[in-house]
This record gives C-alpha cells, sequence and structure tokens, in this order.
C-alpha cells in the first residue's frame, strides 16, 4: 500500500547515501531527458516525495512491455522506483493470484481512491468480451471500473495507447486503446512496441518527483521522450542529406552505414528517443544495428504499407493483391501470404537469394 | 577458417567538433566567474567510435577517482585540467549515464552536509562506546 514515509527516509533506512541519492538523481534526470541543471530540483522534489500507489493493468498484449520494464537497465534504481511506488497490483508479476490478487487491487483503490496511478498494457476489445478477461471479469468492465478512482492513466505500449497489433487490419477483436474508451482522467500515452525501458521508467519518476504530468505532445506523448523524430537524431543522416542509400541488406551501402531509407526506415514519420537513448544499456537501436525503424511509437504502424517499404512509395501492392484475393476468394493479406511462400520455397530449392525486390515484382 | 575483414568508412554525425567548441567555452567561463557545466553525453546524437574520439582528444589527466554508491562511478580528470569524464555505473556494472563536467571538481565527489551529519552520529557513537 502506498507508504507515509517519504523517499529519502526509505533511502536512508536503507544506507543509501546523500552521495548515492545524488547519483541516483543525475541519472534520473537524464533518464527523463531533462538537462543536468534540473538535478537540484529532482532532488529537493524527491525528498519530498510520497509513494504513490500503482495498479497495472494487462489486457490484450504479448506481455513485451513488463518484459522491457523488469529488464531496465538499471535493476538498482528500479528496485528503488518499485519501492517508491508501491506496486499494489499486477496480475503478471504478483505471487499472489485469484482471488487474494483481486482483493489486493480492490483494497488498494479503496485506500487510495483518487490517488493512485493506474497502468495499462494491451488493447481492450470491444467486440466479444471473451477474447481477454481477468479474473472472468473482461477488460473492459475493469478498466472502467478502476479508472474511475485513478488519479491519472498510463498506456504503456502501443496496444494501450493506440490499439497496437491487435487494432492491425482486420482488427477481429475490435481492440481500442485505453483513450479510446476513457475521456475523464488525464492519460499518460507511452507508445513503442515495446517502448524504451527507461521511457516507462522515466514517465513514472516525473510523476513521482514532481507530481505532475509530464508535457504532452498532441498523441498524448511525453515531450520529453516523443519530441523529436528518429530521423532527426538519426547519426546516419549525413549519408541521407548527401543522398547514400543502402539499396539491399548485404550491398556496399550497407555494410558502409548508409541510411535505411530505401530498405523501409520509417524514422522520418516516427518520434521516439530510441536514436538518443538506445536500447540494451544503451549499445545500440534498430538503425545503428542495420534495420530500418518500423515506427513502432506511431499509431497503426502495422498498417504502414510494409516494414520494407519505403516511405516515398505507394501502396500499389496491398491494391493488387486485393484485387487477386477478390477473384479468388480470400483475404488479401493471405494472397500475397501465400505468393511469398511460393516464390520462398521455389528460392530455397534452388538456393537463390531473394530480395526485397523479388516480392514486389511477383506482387 | 579466416575471414577477411574490411575497414569501412565510419559513419560520422559532425557533432564531435561542435561539442569540444562547447567545453572550451565553458572552461573559460569556469576562470571567468566559475560557472560550472555538464554536459550529457546520452543527450546527443553519436556515431558509434565518436564518443571514444571525444575521449581521446581529451587524453588522460592526473587524477581518476572511483566511488561506490548505489553500483560504481568512475570519476576521470581529463588531459583538460578543469574537464572531468564523469560515468556512473548501476550494480551490475551498465552504464547509466555519462557526463563531460567542466568544474574544479565534480560535486558527486564531494562529501555532502547531510552524511556528514550522520557521521557525526557515527562519531559520537564511536567515542562513547570507546
Amino acid at each position: 500500500m502506498a507508504n507515509d514515509k517519504s523517499l529519502i527516509e526509505i533511502l536512508k533506512n536503507r544506507g543509501v547515501s546523500r552521495r548515492a541519492f545524488l547519483k541516483f538523481c543525475t541519472t534520473t534526470a537524464s533518464m527523463m531527458a531533462l538537462p543536468p541543471s534540473m538535478v537540484p530540483a529532482i532532488a529537493s522534489a524527491l525528498e519530498k516525495a510520497r509513494r504513490p500507489s500503482v495498479i497495472w493493468l494487462s489486457f490484450q498484449e504479448c506481455t513485451g512491455c513488463t518484459e522491457s520494464l523488469t529488464r531496465s537497465h538499471t535493476p538498482t534504481i528500479e528496485g528503488l522506483i518499485f519501492d517508491a511506488i508501491s506496486l499494489d497490483y499486477h496480475h503478471t508479476l504478483q505471487a499472489a493470484s485469484g482471488d487474494a490478487a483481486e482483493h489486493a487491487r480492490e483494497e488498494a483503490m479503496k485506500e487510495n481512491y483518487g490517488n493512485y496511478l493506474l497502468v495499462v498494457d494491451g488493447s481492450i476489445p470491444l467486440d466479444n468480451p471473451g477474447y481477454s478477461t481477468i479474473a472472468g471479469i473482461s477488460n473492459l468492465d475493469m478498466l472502467k471500473e478502476t479508472a474511475k478512482g485513478a488519479a491519472a492513466i498510463v498506456s504503456v505500449g502501443s496496444c494501450a495507447a493506440f490499439g497496437g497489433l491487435p487494432h492491425a487490419n482486420p482488427n477481429p477483436t475490435g481492440a481500442a486503446s485505453v483513450s479510446d474508451i476513457i475521456t475523464d482522467k488525464p492519460i499518460i500515452n507511452v507508445p513503442g512496441c515495446p517502448p524504451i525501458p527507461v521511457v516507462i521508467t522515466g514517465v513514472f519518476l516525473h510523476y513521482l518527483t514532481l507530481g505532475t504530468i509530464p508535457e504532452l505532445d498532441e498523441l498524448g506523448r511525453p515531450k520529453a521522450f516523443f519530441g523529436q523524430n528518429i530521423h532527426d537524431r538519426c547519426y546516419r543522416r549525413p549519408f541521407y542529406e548527401r543522398g547514400q542509400f543502402a539499396e539491399t541488406f548485404d550491398d556496399e551501402g550497407a555494410k558502409a552505414g548508409w541510411c535505411l531509407y530505401k530498405l523501409g526506415c520509417k524514422g522520418p514519420v516516427t518520434y521516439n528517443a530510441c536514436a538518443t537513448v538506445k536500447w540494451n544499456q544503451g549499445t545500440s537501436f534498430p538503425i545503428e544495428s542495420g534495420h530500418g525503424c518500423l515506427g513502432c511509437s506511431e499509431p497503426n504502424f502495422w498498417d504502414m504499407g510494409g516494414f520494407y517499404r519505403a516511405l516515398s512509395e505507394p501502396i500499389l501492392d496491398v491494391h493488387r493483391a486485393a484485387g487477386i484475393a477478390a477473384a479468388v476468394g480470400a483475404g488479401a493479406g493471405l494472397a500475397v501470404g501465400v505468393v511469398n511462400q511460393m516464390k520462398k520455397k521455389r528460392a530455397q530449392s534452388k538456393h537463390e537469394t531473394v530480395t526485397v525486390d523479388d516480392f514486389k515484382e511477383e506482387a | 577458417m579466416t575471414f577477411p575483414v574490411e575497414v569501412m568508412a565510419e559513419p560520422w554525425t559532425g557533432n564531435v567538433q561542435p561539442l569540444l567548441h562547447e567545453v572550451y567555452h565553458a572552461l573559460k567561463r569556469l576562470l571567468e566567474s566559475g560557472e560550472v557545466t555538464v554536459i550529457d553525453l546520452r543527450a546527443l546524437p553519436l556515431a558509434p567510435g565518436e564518443e571514444a574520439k571525444i575521449e581521446e582528444k581529451l587524453g588522460k589527466g592526473e587524477v581518476h577517482a572511483r566511488i561506490d554508491a548505489l553500483g560504481p562511478s568512475e570519476i576521470v580528470e581529463t588531459g583538460i585540467a578543469g574537464v572531468w569524464l564523469v560515468t556512473h555505473y548501476n550494480a551490475e556494472e551498465e552504464i547509466l549515464g555519462r557526463y563531460i563536467e567542466i568544474c574544479r571538481i565534480p560535486a558527486i565527489l564531494e562529501s555532502q552536509d547531510q552524511d556528514i551529519e550522520y557521521g557525526m552520529d557515527d562519531m559520537e557513537a564511536l567515542l562513547e562506546t570507546r
């Protein structure tokens, strides 16, 4: 349950020195994409912070967002954060299950009514509620009930923020985002498939240190992490400017680290912190590893015309496939899939190399 | 079996020189007014190898300190006096943050008032029990 002790008292009791606390505040500022000059303000705010109660609901999701958070590359800090935020309910992580877990949630809601932070990952099916339930309660009912007493809602991951993969065409479950259903509470969208771990943690920390919601963009995403687009912060931008593009994943341009625009990179239309914060303890991000950005923090990224189709290309193939599909009575995706499978099988039997251009020609 | 290794042209952002210029101007301000500047290296887009290039250009100085607080932290004065490289690691020695600090001494190295107070409590207990 939410604790009356301030964070600084909790740290002192755990033998954490003021110096260690300052280190924590410094790295927190970095995580929250705030300038180092804000460290004293963060230290001052954290000293007085009380632990808010957090309820985490998981709906139609792959658990990737929870995995991302628990793999946050600052386990010591994360331990402090979770100590600091008092995670009262997370049905994937918590040891209790069944009725005991649901009672824990109800108690936390009652005790902290109006003050708890509600975190949601996964989309909500609006068609048949049987698509996704917890303890026999539909996702929709659980969301509505839990949202009533929440101070704010954090939609973690593209599924909760925008509908994500379940929402992709043809959206068989009627998947909706949290903001499609809850319209009377402040909602912070933290999209990504999954979001960068420290971005999730950074949002919690902002709420904890400053007690407010961070400044949001027009899609409800914190500007600190989603305020700049990948293209503008990408280290391969000079190659884009000079017209040096990789044409295939194994050509000389690819080996030289040239721009991946022609290989389908969605960097120019994607807002996220990948290019600066990076992934895996700041090791790298998809573009640096040689693969174009998928645009996973944008709405409908699954339906953006294909991960390997350049942004400038019109989406003709899908329409042609739809024409074929109409003629044979199969789904459009199935038609393209069947064609590609045939091509792949032929290539495998002949040990031919198959390129993206081959698939495009076939379609 | 051996595999030939080709050395490709290195990608670059062009941010190394401007950053070094920023450090120079911060040093000037430090000398003139005592103003401290902290640059978060994570906030800048740097291509692979560029951070190492910055370190190489700044060089290594006379001071190398290590702190053990919530994981190790490394504080190194570079070859340019007043320019410090501060790296914070977590308990698993993964990098949490890297900063260039232009100052006389990074604040993290100084003993904090609160810790000194706790130290005095410990001293009192020590003296009473001697």
